[in-house]
């Protein structure tokens, strides 16, 4: 008996034992750096527990980062999703024919992964002030873009960028939602008395509005906590979140180090509500599509 | 149904123009650099960068310690969990979608906080430390899409019997992580790997701010500083997400056609 | 005139040819089934009923109106699919409540409805869940609920069975046969079950083909079938080959023993051709004193207990001949190699003629 439960013992020992390095570098590398930042967040600099810095982030030049880092994400999530959206319900429900369908897949796959410092570059060429799009309408259509108030380095210019990578992404993502949508649902609905309207009104973008909610919510995420092609497009001109946390860490513009936990902590909170409501939605889409 | 059709190529071509357009624009601002012709200057002036090679090189070399690291770490843990521990399925499968939720910049933020040259762990008193967490900070990067991948081609192989099988056969633990499971999840890594390749190779904030040579800073150096050679730069850096793209399709259709499933 | 005409229907996708020219004509308040092997053509003909396909030549006439130019939402036609096809984002209710919001009923009247409807269904106290919540046998009832809901002329029922445990398969078949009866409804049923078919219908309709091979009742389907295709579909069958020995006398001969056939052999037969003949497995007995004016002698290959029959096997020339004998306690199954007598009525002998 007690032998027994010595051997039980020891394999519980051994199985904890076959994920503990697993669990080591999550710890160290994940949860320990976020807990550092989420706990200094509520500290002032003598260690003492505070809401300074949380009282602290409500500043015009921080509330004012926060409100185009949310509007730049918003737009680019909802342009982002709207336009794949349309693209996978053109291939999936379209009628094209099928090649058309696993080049967009494959080439999103592509897109959703170029972004950061190239797709800067990508988008100073094509639209930028000597770029080939604005050179083209400047010579052939007599259309001066940047007269018209668009610039490339503001809010229209990165969210236009950031849609680069944000259609792919629904691309990716919403077409196997699509591909959920089984065809007895619209002969039933049809069958019943529905015209196409009111099949998709009634019947397919209820179904769908989770996958496409939660989609869209990754895709805010994911524009909220990118960095690399608004610094390398805009420099730090312009002052998104992730830009000035950026600046805060090279040298401590915010002359307070404690400022700067809060700063990160409200993107974690930002992204973090957003990617959890996404998961949930998920799960309930998937309920649904069984 | 017509409309519908109408409608649909619509879209695609919209589409269609979208993603090619900005190709097709970096491609000829890339070939500006000589006035009044098109040449290849500009990547001729890449490539003979000390500093493109040497960045270029080093970002190599960490993804590819990146993933073999990852490997070592994901293949184990995601077995193990399959196998022994699938209560703990949860816990592990949140862990590796954090760092889809914590942007990379407040991860690299806590790393400088906790491994500064002051504290227990001093990762960032050396160069090659710094290194060391570079690439413990690109595993974590890597993790949710590794992680998924493995764990996906672990799902078809049926694991338990496996092992189980091996077991009977009187293989050992070694033997039967590298002889019996390795090789077939081999499709699920392979894919893990070419992402990793991909996210790695134009990282631009970890590096950054650990301040470590690698290719993304480059980039954003070169963007600031130049002004014919970051087209040229934008074609390779896509060629080279394309090309591990096109690797990763052809590992998993290679993978869908091989029978590993009756 | 009768309520549902199909007259010279065919239907072809690309070069292949699905449905050819098939022409039938079924009554008000009659259950009609399409019996037929997968590809036989009896989901298309019901998904032109439906107008989900349209026929490549003839004519779809409900109560004397053609259908042809009609879109499905405007046929009034109820139709409950294999896979129940619950739209999963509403509930029970929902469901049911769909067809007659659409045809724009007032709140207090569609709920009405709906109570009836789940009443009739026996769901009542389900109403508030959602189909992920409930298992196949109700979801398919609450799909027979929303598809009768808005009193459409025609219930269409595409194999509306096959996806459930055999035992619900059978209690829910008999309830769609009760409702069918209660509300005489038009109701035509797509299946390849053919015990589902026999127990249901009022007339079946055996598919081969793209084509009606016989069209019957349940008793002639079984008992007269037409072609060789329809005996050997529906139920199980022996098919016995045969020689003529005397056609005057309808005498034919089975290996080396000879039989009278009560049914004529027909005035072309010549003694020495081949006669192909269809025995039922329940037809005869070798239990003592079996009835029947007809013997055939054979060892016994093989003899199986399936519960309440039991089923045995024996050679007679080279033709091997299956029958079943009903359980009873103290029967004793024939054993192996046994030489037995199976007796039979000689009018269940049915000559084959294509």
């Amino acid at each position: 008996m007690s032998a027994n439960r010595a051997i039980d013992l020891k394999k519980t020992a051994i199985d904890w034992l076959g994920i503990t390095p697993f669990l080591l570098f999550a710890v160290m590398f994940l949860v320990a750096p976020t807990l550092y930042l989420v706990t200094g967040a509520f500290l002032n600099p003598a260690g003492e527990f505070t809401f300074e810095n949380i009282g602290g982030l409500f500043t015009d030049k921080i509330v004012a980062s926060y409100w185009i880092s949310i509007k730049i994400s918003l737009a680019s999530s909802i342009g982002g999703a709207l336009i794949g959206f349309w693209l996978a319900w053109a291939v999936v429900l379209g009628g094209l024919p099928s090649w058309i369908r696993s080049s967009l897949l494959t080439f999103s796959g592509v897109a959703s992964n170029f972004a950061g410092v190239p797709l800067a570059f990508a988008f100073l060429a094509t639209l930028g002030r000597t770029g080939l799009v604005t050179m083209i309408l400047r010579d052939w259509f007599g259309i001066n873009l940047y007269a018209t108030g668009f610039n490339l380095l503001s809010f229209i210019g990165l969210t236009i960028t950031y849609m680069y990578f944000q259609i792919p992404l629904m691309v990716l993502i919403i077409t196997p939602a699509l591909d959920g949508l089984k065809k007895e649902w619209r002969e039933a609905a049809e069958i019943l008395g529905a015209t196409n309207r009111q099949y998709w009104t009634k019947v397919a973008l209820p179904i769908l509005f989770p996958s496409i909610l939660g989609t869209t919510l990754l895709l805010f995420a994911n524009a909220f906590g990118a960095i690399a092609t608004a610094y390398s497009l805009t420099g730090s001109t312009f002052n998104i979140v992730p830009i000035q946390l950026y600046a805060q860490i090279r040298g401590d513009v915010l002359h307070n180090p404690n400022l700067g936990y809060a700063l990160a902590l409200g993107m974690i909170v930002i992204t973090g509500i957003s990617n959890l409501i996404y998961i949930w939605l998920r799960m309930r889409a998937e309920r649904w599509q069984k | 149904m017509k409309t519908q059709k109408i409608g649909a190529w619509l879209a695609i071509f919209f589409g269609a123009s979208y993603f090619i357009i900005p190709l097709i624009a970096t491609f000829e601002f890339s070939l500006r650099m000589r006035r009044g012709e098109y040449s290849f200057d500009a990547y001729r002036s890449v490539f003979s960068d000390v500093q493109f090679r040497e960045s270029f090189s080093y970002s190599i070399v960490m993804a590819l310690l990146t993933i073999v690291f990852g490997v070592l770490l994901v293949v184990p843990t995601a077995y193990w969990v399959r196998l022994r521990l699938p209560q703990m399925r949860p816990v592990v499968e949140f862990i590796t979608l954090m760092p889809l939720v914590i942007p990379a910049i407040v991860i690299v933020f806590g790393y400088l906080r906790i491994y500064n040259s002051s504290s227990y762990i001093p990762f960032t008193g050396s160069a090659r430390g710094t290194d060391l967490l570079l690439m413990f900070s690109f595993m974590t990067l890597s993790l949710p899409y590794m992680y998924r991948s493995v764990d996906t081609a672990m799902r078809t192989i049926d694991v338990g019997t496996l092992t189980e099988a091996a077991q009977s056969l009187g293989a050992s633990w070694p033997t039967i992580m590298f002889k019996c499971i390795f090789p077939n999840v081999m499709s699920g890594v392979l894919s893990g790997a070419f992402i990793t390749f991909a996210i790695v190779i134009g990282e631009f904030t970890m590096p950054s701010l650990l301040n470590r040579p690698a290719f993304g800073p480059y980039l954003q150096l070169i963007g600031a500083n130049r002004a014919y050679e970051p087209p040229a730069l934008a074609v390779i850096a896509f060629a080279i997400t394309w090309g591990c793209m096109i690797l990763l399709q052809l590992v998993s259709r290679f993978s869908k056609s091989a029978p590993a499933k009756p | 005139m009768s309520f549902l005409e199909l007259s010279g229907i065919q239907k072809s996708f690309g070069p292949v040819q699905v449905v050819k020219d098939f022409d039938m004509t079924i009554e008000k308040g009659e259950f009609v089934s399409f019996l037929g092997p997968s590809g036989c053509g009896k989901t298309t003909i019901l998904r032109m009923i439906a107008g989900f396909e349209t026929p490549s030549a003839g004519t779809v006439l409900i109560n004397g109106r053609n259908q042809n130019e009609l879109k499905p939402n405007q046929r009034n036609i109820g139709m409950v699919f294999q896979a129940y096809a619950l739209f999963p984002n509403m509930t029970v209710h929902d469901n049911v409540a769909f067809g007659l919001k659409i045809a724009g009923m007032d709140k207090s009247a569609v709920d009405a409805r709906v109570k009836e409807m789940l009443g009739l269904i026996h769901l009542d106290h389900l109403a508030d869940r959602y189909p992920y919540q409930m298992s196949g046998g109700q979801q398919q009832r609450v799909a027979l609920a929303r598809a009768l809901a808005p009193k459409p002329q025609v219930l269409l029922l595409d194999e509306p069975l096959s996806a459930l445990d055999a035992k619900i398969r059978v209690s829910l078949r008999e309830e769609i046969r009760q409702i069918q009866q209660q509300l005489g409804i038009t109701t035509v049923f797509v299946t390849h079950d053919q015990e589902e078919a026999l127990s249901i219908s009022d007339r079946i309709v055996v598919m081969n083909a793209g084509r009606a091979d016989q069209i019957g009742t349940p008793f002639d389907i079984y008992n007269k079938p037409a072609t060789r295709f329809v005996a050997s579909f529906v139920g199980t069958l022996n098919l016995i080959e045969a020689k003529v020995v005397d056609p005057a006398t309808n005498r034919i001969i089975i290996g080396d023993q000879q039989i009278t056939l009560r049914e004529p052999l027909g005035s072309n037969a010549k003694a020495g051709d081949k006669v192909s003949l269809a025995l039922r497995p329940e037809a005869g007995s070798i239990a003592e004193g079996a009835k029947g004016d007809t013997a055939l002698t054979g060892a016994v290959v093989s003899s199986n207990f399936l519960g309440s029959v039991i089923r045995t096997r024996m050679k007679v020339g080279d033709a091997v001949i299956s029958f079943d004998m009903f359980n009873a306690p103290g029967l004793m199954p024939p054993a192996v190699s046994e030489i037995a007598t199976l007796r039979f009525t000689a009018s269940d002998l049915l000559i084959i003629r294509e």
